[in-house]
Formats: C-alpha cells, sequence, structure tokens
C-alpha cells in the first residue's frame, strides 16, 4: 500500500482544533507523553509495515 | 601452580596426575578447554558417539553461582538426546506466568502457557551450577558405557601454539606443566576466553554502560511461581527496573539494575543488599542471601568461530545482555551444531570445511541474539530522553490496549534459530509448513509412543511421512537411520501432520545428527537424498 500524502481528514479546521485541544493546560512532559502515545496508537492502527516506513520517511526533515 | 578463581558448588573432578605427565607429548583427537556447561555437553556429544574427547578445566568442578538460571526448550531437547534433560526436567521449576509492573502498577500478566504435544516445556529454572553437574553426571554414565571421555580437573591452558597439523597446548597443574597435542581444540573457556587472548584474536562489540545487582534468597515465601518484571520499581533504591524469579530449593532471583556510576564494593555489602531487598520484598520477609554478584555485560562476537584449529563455542565466541536468556541457551545450540562436526571429521567422513560452516550457522545464530538483546537493552534502558518517553507510553498503554502489550520488551525469551539460506542446506522443495521448512530445528510432536525427537538421536535421519523410505543405508560412508511414519497409526493427536505435512499428502525429510531440517520433498527420490547428504556434510558441488 501507498502512503497517502493528500488531503484526507474531513473539516481538517475542526481536526486541527481537536488536537490542540487535546493539548490545552498539559505541561510539556505532559504532551510529549501524550504525543507518543497518540503516535503509538495511530501506528498500531495503520500496521502495515511498508506504510509506516513511508511515514517515519515522509515526516523527516525536507 | 593453578590459580582458584572462584569457590565451587560440587567438587567433581579432583586434580589427579595422569600418566601423560611423565610421558613424551600425547597427541589426542579433541581438547576441549574448559568445562562449563559448553564444554560438557560438547564433550558428552562427541563421547557419546565414540570420537576420544579431553577436557581441561582449571578448576576441579562446577563453581559456585546460579548465574544462567533460564533453560529453554530446545537446551532441554539438546540434554535429552545427549542422555541428561530428564534430570534437568525433574530438579527445574517450570514457570509459565510473567506480570510486569511500572513503579507501583501491574501493567499486565501474561502466560506462556506452552503450546501441547512437546516433550519438554517452554522452559525451566535451574541455577547453572545444577545444568552442569547433570551434564557431569551424564559424563560418567556414557563412560561407564564406554565413552572415550577423560575430564582433568586443575589443568590450566597457559600457552596455545598452532602448527600445520595439529595444536600444542602448555598445561599447568598443581605438580607442574606438560604438553599436550591435539587435532583439534575446542575452546569453551568463557567470555573473558584465555585462549581467544592468547591467540590475540579480536572481539568487537557493544559495552553498555550498567551494572546489575543480583541476589539469589533463600526463603519459603508465599510468591507464586511467576516472573514479576518491574520498570521503574517503586521500592527504595532498586534502581532502574527490577526482576524476581523462582529457582529449585526455595531460591528466589532477585535483580537490580543499579545504573553505571557506582562503588561495587559498597554496593555489595550484604546490609545494603539486606536494605533493598527488605524494601522489595516488604517488612518482615524472612529470607537468607544465598548468593550476591554485580555484573556488568556487552553484546559482542568475534568475526569468525573457527581459527584453524581452534573452534570457538559459547561465550568465548558470542557474549550478550542476560535479558532473553541467550547466552548458555545459544551456547548449547554451539555445541549441539559442532559436535557431529567434529565427529564426523576425526572420523574421516566430511572435509574439514565442514566447520566452516559450524561458524557460519552459529555467528547467524549470535546476531540473531545480538539483536534480541540489544531492542531488550534498549527498551530497559532508554537511552534518550525521546526513547524513555517513548518506553513509558508503550507501558501506560499496555495497561489498557492489547495492542500495546508485544511491544513491552524486557527480554524476549531464547528461541532456537533457523539456519536460512545457509550452505549445509538441501532443496526445500515441500509445500508445507514454515516452522519445519530446511534449516530450523525439527519441531517435536507427540507419536503412538513417546514423542518425535525421541526418535532422532544423533545421526543423520531420514524421515518418510506417508511414503516409502528410500533404499539407501548411506553416502559417502555416513549412516542413515530410517524412519517411517504413518499419520493414521503414528500421529495420535494430529499435531505431527499439522508441524511436517501442513496441507501435503505425504513427505521426505533429511534430518541432520542436531535435529535441524536438512532437505525435504513431497516424495521419495534416492538420487536427491543422496546429493542432499552430501551438501550437508560439506562435499557438495
Amino acid at each position: 500500500m501507498t502512503l497517502n500524502l493528500t488531503p484526507n481528514i474531513p473539516d481538517p479546521d475542526g481536526f486541527y482544533d481537536a488536537l490542540l485541544a487535546a493539548h490545552e493546560g498539559l505541561e510539556k512532559e505532559q504532551s510529549d507523553a501524550f504525543n507518543a502515545r497518540l503516535i503509538l496508537v495511530l501506528c498500531n492502527h495503520i500496521g502495515d509495515r511498508d506504510v509506516l516506513r513511508q511515514a517515519l520517511e515522509a515526516a523527516k526533515a525536507p | 601452580m593453578v590459580d582458584v578463581r572462584y569457590d565451587l558448588a560440587f567438587k567433581l573432578y579432583p586434580y589427579a596426575r595422569v600418566a601423560a605427565q611423565d610421558m613424551p607429548m600425547q597427541r589426542l583427537p579433541v581438547v576441549v578447554v574448559g568445562g562449563g556447561p559448553i564444554g560438557m555437553a560438547t564433550a558428552l556429544d562427541l563421547g557419546r558417539k565414540g570420537t576420544p574427547v579431553l577436557v581441561l578445566d582449571d578448576h576441579e568442578g562446577v563453581g559456585q553461582g546460579s548465574r544462567a538460571i533460564c533453560f529453554s526448550k530446545r537446551t532441554l531437547e539438546i540434554a535429552d538426546r545427549l542422555g541428561a534433560g530428564q534430570a534437568m526436567l525433574d530438579k527445574g521449576v517450570v514457570w509459565n506466568v510473567g506480570k510486569v509492573f511500572h513503579g507501583p502498577d501491574r501493567v499486565f500478566e501474561f502466560n506462556l502457557q506452552p503450546e501441547a504435544g512437546h516433550k519438554m516445556p517452554a522452559f525451566i529454572n535451574l541455577q547453572q551450577p545444577h545444568f552442569e553437574k547433570f551434564l557431569v553426571d551424564e559424563i560418567r554414565v556414557a563412560q561407564a558405557q564406554g565413552a572415550p571421555i577423560e575430564i582433568r580437573g586443575q589443568n590450566a591452558v597457559t600457552g596455545v601454539a598452532p602448527q600445520d597439523d595439529c595444536v600444542v597446548l602448555d598445561v599447568s597443574t598443581p605438580e607442574g606443566p606438560y604438553q599436550i597435542a591435539a587435532d583439534w581444540v575446542v575452546a569453551c573457556d568463557g567470555a573473558r576466553s584465555p585462549l581467544r587472548n592468547m591467540l590475540g584474536l579480536s572481539f568487537d562489540g557493544r559495552v553498555f554502560e550498567d551494572n546489575f545487582l543480583i541476589a539469589d534468597v533463600k526463603m519459603t515465601a508465599a510468591f507464586p511461581t511467576e516472573r514479576w518484571f518491574w520498570f521503574e520499581p517503586p521500592f527504595k533504591g532498586s534502581g532502574q527496573s527490577a526482576l524476581l524469579h523462582k529457582q529449585p530449593d526455595d531460591i528466589w532471583r532477585i535483580d537490580f539494575q543499579l545504573g553505571w556510576n557506582i562503588d561495587r564494593q559498597v554496593e555489595l555489602d550484604p546490609t545494603r543488599i539486606g536494605e533493598r531487598v527488605d524494601a522489595m520484598l516488604g517488612e518482615g520477609a524472612e529470607y537468607e542471601l544465598a548468593w550476591t554478584s554485580i555484573y556488568t555485560f556487552q553484546c559482542r562476537r568475534m568475526k569468525e568461530f573457527r581459527h584453524g584449529r581452534v573452534i570457538f563455542a559459547g561465550d568465548s565466541a558470542h557474549q550478550v545482555s542476560p535479558f532473553g536468556a541467550r547466552g548458555a541457551n545459544s551456547g548449547i545450540q554451539d555445541a549441539d551444531n559442532l559436535a557431529w562436526k567434529l565427529d564426523f571429521i576425526v572420523k574421516g567422513l566430511a572435509p574439514e570445511s565442514l566447520l566452516d560452516s559450524y561458524s557460519a550457522e552459529r555467528a547467524h545464530g549470535a546476531d540473531e541474539n545480538i539483536l534480541n538483546s540489544t531492542r531488550a537493552t534498549d527498551f530497559l534502558t532508554p537511552k534518550s530522553d525521546m526513547s524513555k518517553i517513548f518506553r513509558n507510553a508503550v507501558l501506560d498503554l499496555a495497561r489498557q490496549h492489547e495492542f500495546a502489550r508485544p511491544m513491552v520488551n524486557s527480554g524476549r525469551l531464547s528461541v532456537p534459530c533457523v539456519y536460512d539460506g545457509m550452505p549445509l542446506n538441501g532443496p526445500d522443495e515441500l509445500d508445507g509448513p514454515d516452522i519445519t521448512r530446511v534449516g530450523a530445528p525439527c519441531i517435536d510432536a507427540p507419536l503412538d509412543r513417546g514423542y518425535l525427537l525421541d526418535r532422532l538421536p544423533g545421526q543423520f535421519t531420514v524421515l518418510a511421512f506417508n511414503c516409502a523410505v528410500p533404499e539407501i543405508d548411506a553416502v559417502e560412508g555416513v549412516p542413515l537411520t530410517h524412519v517411517a511414519l504413518r499419520m493414521t497409526e503414528h500421529d495420535p493427536t494430529g499435531a505431527l501432520a499439522q508441524r511436517y505435512l501442513g496441507t501435503q499428502p505425504r513427505a521426505l525429510y533429511l534430518i541432520r545428527p542436531d535435529q535441524h531440517v536438512a532437505a525435504r520433498w513431497p516424495d521419495t527420490d534416492i538420487d536427491a537424498l543422496a546429493a542432499a547428504v552430501k551438501t550437508a556434510i560439506g562435499k557438495g558441488a
């Protein structure tokens, strides 16, 4: 499977808002932990090692 | 003089003067240097096959200290082939349940409920001195039956001089030195291998900056027979991780990860160890300290395990972290791999180059073990802030979510390696189960009487499932044992068909003396079989 790098989330502004809201009131340490948990939850949902490899690649600084 | 470096748990082979010390240099086919578990297993295997073997050990028996405590199914199967498996099983503690804690909270619990239909359990816990003693006990049995094995205690090798056709060893004894010439030397002299150092061979890898305190305590506590592992344990002074694990004779192994900058002498003070143990076990726990030690570890291996006529096995060749029980267990697989090859070479049945396959196959195994053990170590001891954040995220998620539990790594317990793509492998023409592919160790299965592995006692074996046994008793002088099994008669549980046939109606397997699959076909084919035997003994085209 190929990693989807085209717009895929309905209501992008709403999602972005929800993402920031989840971090609201958290200390830096708590936010870091939250992000790590979120990444792990999402990676497991994807599961496909090939897609995950492409995602790791895409996330690297350009 | 021979230095005494450690106290003995069992004095099994006291020094005794032998005639060779007063005679011209003796010439022997195989000398094993080091009488630990790997040396003794190698000697027992060779001796049972009829190849004369001498073991030189610089002590007079088995050293104290539990050290390796977790022995895997494959190790027990190999020990069983050598005759020592039942004694180990009778003495050892079988366990299945593990609990993982993070701080004071239980993260999750696992059950390694073993797959049914194996003679041996997935693991037993047994102190290393007992494991070693059972091997020596079996050597005594084999000697009484005529196996040409000799053990010389307090015989320390102090010099090694490789020649074209032999290796000359300088041996030191309480009554002075003598020399031995050996066709082959097997160096089973441990992680600090004096032989390796004398030959100036490198031993590269990664050093882990950490100290672990072991406290074996004797107590009659009501703790269940389970493996308890703590990340960031809540009890005072216990370090970054801790382990509680049961051994025979009411002994419990406790392990504390202390970090790098410690004062060993201070930490080994029994009062201080007592404080840590009290904090872990709770007020009023009654116990006595049976053995304590601080260890550091490395993950490293030699580039080649064979150097001419000197072959390295066990910790002398490769070293791993203790997480996952891959030290002694992989060393026993070295012995299993090496003994039949040396036996064939001594008997003139195989070319000396067969030993290069030992190095290739076992280095492959060592790499797998080092990889697994390094990954476990990185999980236990995160090396950066971010790796600690992810580690703790995994532990947090694992409490509620099943998906995160397989990522929790407190050591992946030893499984035998598959010799995929190795030079001795023959064709894999059967569209059969992956677990018994060419290169894999045979998977045990119950028969109508006994177990499959009981039928594979250390020769090349032709295993015919639902097909005719080819009428061929030997190839190039190598005898072939035949085992014909019909699923309608010999497979009461269906496990045999499931593990060796899959969806196929019949199959022919060629099995090596170390019970690894050398080749397999969908039906009997004498010419292909003969070719595969030649390949498996290093005489392939």
